[in-house]
């Protein structure tokens, strides 16, 4: 018996679609469930949901061809995703992926004939830190090696359900290496929003506005102005309504916890143990801009979370945190939904968790109008990351100039640095901005540090020559990803990597994006298949321009940074690889015959060139 | 008063709500592009039609025209990367003009025309995709794919069907149909329907109707695109 049988998988969806109501917003959430209980989204499955949720069918055929984690073929009743960052990779995660492909006897990318297991990659799980990594059917696999992968082999052709598998395969760490403002001292469930209640909203702004805090997801847009936009689009109290879909005027807001940045990771460490903080946070956020209703959008691949936060969610409803008349203020009502994604790291856009949220394919919208005016269902919608929220809080408890008192002009408080790579000690740093890049590194115990790569794939390649540069908004910003790379390693490879991501996350909605970054991937492995030439690079730097002024969101005009930065700072590690620089070679041929003059002994007219 | 853009320095007046691709079309300024038909709600997705407001480029179909913006649009620079939006278009499909039907009349084809393309100058993906001529009266052969949803959006706005829609991710994306068998022929898609019209390019066509004009009395046998989406042209 390969896959459930039809009947069973009809009578679950059934019992889905009770279950999620007729909301189509609720799309992606029921594809999730479907997906799990019958290991495929099968044309009858989406002819089902279509009228369930009286939505055309190629939209809910759209949704579910869109998310990774989504599939309109059968997948093995067992499904191991291997996270495919540098980082994983650095540890040894393509070796790992093959042994586990051969003890199973199948092939990658495939599902096996018994229809038992699939094995394929995937992109950054967020476990960066206790890598190798994996996902099976959804569930976060740490710190593997072959034993571990025996084990697993073992467990999958026995048909152990996953629940019954040992809990040792599943535990994450937090790994907080360094505690400063944010992470140091613990915040007392509803001290920030009894400090918010007090002082009042508009105050609350203001503090907000003196504490100067920017968005930590990586753009760094001020958060008090965001808040206040938001406010601003239903100024009720004047009548003036910009933004006007009907019904009651309602705010939304949104906390992105779509981590998908490859290398970043803390994010996952803020859900895990400092959760409060960050509801917290969006409760501040509720009251100060006027919202009833919010979201915490969390990446698929964080769905252990799930349960953990729904419990940290009731145990803040009992506790009159969250619901109707939060800390008996009668005119206050917020509560939290929490939407889980589906593998798609371009609904970390803010425009594109939107849509997400809505239950539609993940693309970045058109903008003007900005969510801030025009978010979820057209109402006014604070989108901010997880790390601001918590920031957020802290400044309601504690004030804006506590907050401002930290860090540079530009860039105040604290950031939360994922430390992962070549280093001692993996894990969550927290640091005052201004730090320079050689003192994270010495305090991470990086060996010989070559290049780091800070924010990710999207961010910046620093090299050995500038780690004296800071990491705040007036020189490096970052969401927080912190890969470092030491001497030994090929930078190449990261390049080539980082090109195969951005081609599979790319939604395709542009041109320049859907082809651009697709011919970036070409061209990177052809220069790594040592058929590369110096026209080959002319080509890279053109495609980045392309990419850089023509697409339609981050997505694309950061896809080429990678390539661009390497190419700039580290022109060896493309020019070696070439087969042929036309006109001028830099390769020294005779030299390259040293080796043979040795090994044969000869050093005559005929054996040089 | 009216209200004005410059565009390439030509003064041209808007009305509020309008993009800067409507002020240009009542002007007779030709931008190039191919997702965008003024009869439905702009897209933004083939970047053809990028233009420089105040240094930064945006599409202009979907950018609100605002008091004072200077638009740099026919400029050596946009036309050069809008030739290289074209050529990828053509590379990740499989477009072999001399073997379509559509040949004269596809604006892909004449774009690539007005913007000097003489070869695709990228590698080819040759990708592989499916045609479907289950539908008695048209036939849609995805090969021909450029993702502009211009088929998408009429049959939803205009026809109200939802024949199509759009699946897949990336390069992967595909052009998907209303039926469970993903036939069209198993779709409420009629040959008069307004997304059957709409293709720019050769994916979407008539059976029985691909040389009722021969090859050499077609529109852009005779006129530029240019000319034909700014009214200066015939046919």
């Amino acid at each position: 018996m390969d896959q459930p049988e039809l009947s069973d998988c009809a009578q679950q969806l059934t019992q889905i679609l009770t279950r999620h109501g007729r909301d189509a917003s609720r799309l992606l959430q029921i594809l999730r469930d479907v997906q799990d209980a019958c290991h495929v989204i099968s044309a009858q499955a989406i002819d089902l949901i279509a009228v369930h949720l009286a939505v055309p069918r190629v939209n809910v055929e759209g949704v579910a061809g869109f998310y990774s984690f989504l599939s309109t073929r059968p997948v093995g009743e067992y499904q191991v995703l291997f996270s495919g960052n540098i980082t994983d990779q650095m540890l040894g995660q393509d070796e790992l992926m093959q042994y586990l492909c051969n003890k199973l006897w199948v092939e990658p990318g495939k599902v096996s004939e018994d229809g038992l297991v699939s094995i394929a990659g995937t992109s950054c799980t967020g476990m960066c830190d206790q890598g190798p990594a994996a996902l099976v059917n959804g569930w976060v696999l740490t710190n593997l090696d072959r034993n571990r992968l025996d084990l697993i082999g073992e467990l999958i052709r026995s048909r152990k359900p996953v629940a019954e598998w040992p809990p040792m395969l599943f535990e994450t760490a937090d790994n907080i290496r360094r505690a400063d403002m944010l992470l140091g001292d613990a915040l007392a469930p509803g001290a920030a929003i009894g400090a918010v209640l007090a002082r009042g909203a508009r105050e609350t702004l203001a503090e907000m506005d003196k504490s100067n805090l920017r968005g930590r997801g990586g753009a760094g847009f001020k958060t008090a102005s965001k808040w206040s936009f938001c406010h601003a689009a239903i100024v009720e109290e004047e009548g003036h309504v910009i933004c006007d879909v009907g019904g009651p005027p309602e705010r939304v807001i949104v906390c992105n916890a779509d981590e998908g940045e490859p290398g970043t990771f803390k994010d996952r460490v803020l859900l895990n143990s400092y959760a409060d903080l960050v509801f917290e946070g969006m409760t501040v956020g509720a009251r100060v801009v006027g919202a009833s209703k919010g979201f915490l959008y969390l990446r698929g691949e964080y769905r252990y979370l799930l349960n953990r936060l729904e419990g940290v969610l009731k145990r803040r409803r009992e506790a009159g945190l969250l619901g109707n008349a939060i800390l008996g203020q009668a005119d206050f009502s917020f509560d939290i939904e929490i939407h889980l994604g589906a593998g798609a790291y371009i609904c970390g856009e803010e425009s594109a968790l939107i849509e997400s949220l809505e239950g539609k394919r993940g693309r970045p919208r058109n903008r003007p109008p900005f969510p801030v005016t025009h978010g979820y269902q057209g109402r006014p919608t604070v989108v901010d990351n997880v790390e601001t929220f918590a920031c957020a809080a802290k400044i309601a408890e504690k004030g804006g100039a506590w907050f401002a008192a930290m860090g540079t002009a530009q860039s105040t408080g604290t950031k939360l640095l994922s430390v992962s790579g070549d280093v001692a000690s993996p894990g969550i740093y927290e640091y005052p901005f201004g730090v320079t890049v050689r003192q994270v590194l010495a305090d991470c115990g990086a060996e010989d540090p070559y290049a780091v790569q800070i924010s990710g794939p999207s961010g910046t390649c620093v090299s050995w020559k500038e780690f004296d540069r800071c990491i705040a908004f007036e020189d490096i910003p970052t969401a927080g990803a912190f890969m470092v790379f030491s001497r030994k390693r090929d930078v190449f490879d990261a390049v080539r990597n980082f090109t195969h991501f951005f081609a599979h996350e790319s939604c395709g909605f542009c041109t320049p994006c859907r082809v651009g970054t697709a011919l970036q991937q070409k061209i990177i492995d052809k220069i790594h298949g040592g058929h590369g030439t110096l026209s080959d690079l002319e080509e890279l730097k053109r495609l980045g321009h392309l990419l850089k002024t023509m697409s339609h969101c981050g997505l694309g005009s950061s896809a080429a940074n990678p390539v661009l930065d390497v190419l700039a700072k580290f022109p060896d590690a493309f020019e070696h690889k070439l087969a042929g620089l036309a006109f001028e070679p830099a390769f020294d041929l005779d030299g390259a015959l040293e080796t043979a003059r040795k090994i044969t002994g000869r050093d005559d007219e005929w054996a040089h060139l | 008063m009216n209200k004005t853009i410059t565009i390439d320095g030509l003064s041209v007046p808007f009305q509020e709500g309008q993009t800067i691709m409507d002020a240009a079309l009542a002007a007779g300024v030709y931008i190039p592009r191919l997702c965008h038909n003024p009869e439905f709600k702009p897209h933004g997705s083939c970047k053809l039609c990028t233009v420089k407001v105040n240094g930064r480029n945006v599409a202009s179909c979907t950018m609100p025209a605002v008091e004072g913006q200077q638009v740099l649009n026919d400029t050596d620079e946009l036309n050069a990367d809008r030739l290289a939006l074209t050529q990828m278009l053509f590379v990740e499909g499989n477009h072999l003009c001399p073997a379509c039907e559509k040949s004269g009349n596809c604006q892909l084809q004449a774009v690539a025309y007005y913007l000097g393309m003489m070869s695709p100058h990228y590698n080819h993906f040759y990708p592989q995709r499916e045609v479907d001529a289950s539908h008695p009266d048209v036939i849609l052969d995805r090969n021909r794919c450029i993702y502009c949803e211009l088929c998408v959006r009429a049959s939803r706005d205009a026809d109200g069907k939802n024949v199509f829609g759009l699946s897949g991710r990336g390069i992967q994306s595909s052009l998907v149909v209303n039926s469970a068998s993903g036939r069209l022929g198993d779709t409420s898609l009629a040959a008069t329907d307004k997304a059957v019209q709409v293709c720019p390019t050769g994916a979407i066509l008539q059976k029985g109707k691909g040389f009722t004009v021969p090859i050499g009395r077609r529109v852009f046998d005779h006129h530029t695109i240019k000319e034909i989406q700014t009214g200066g042209g015939h046919d």
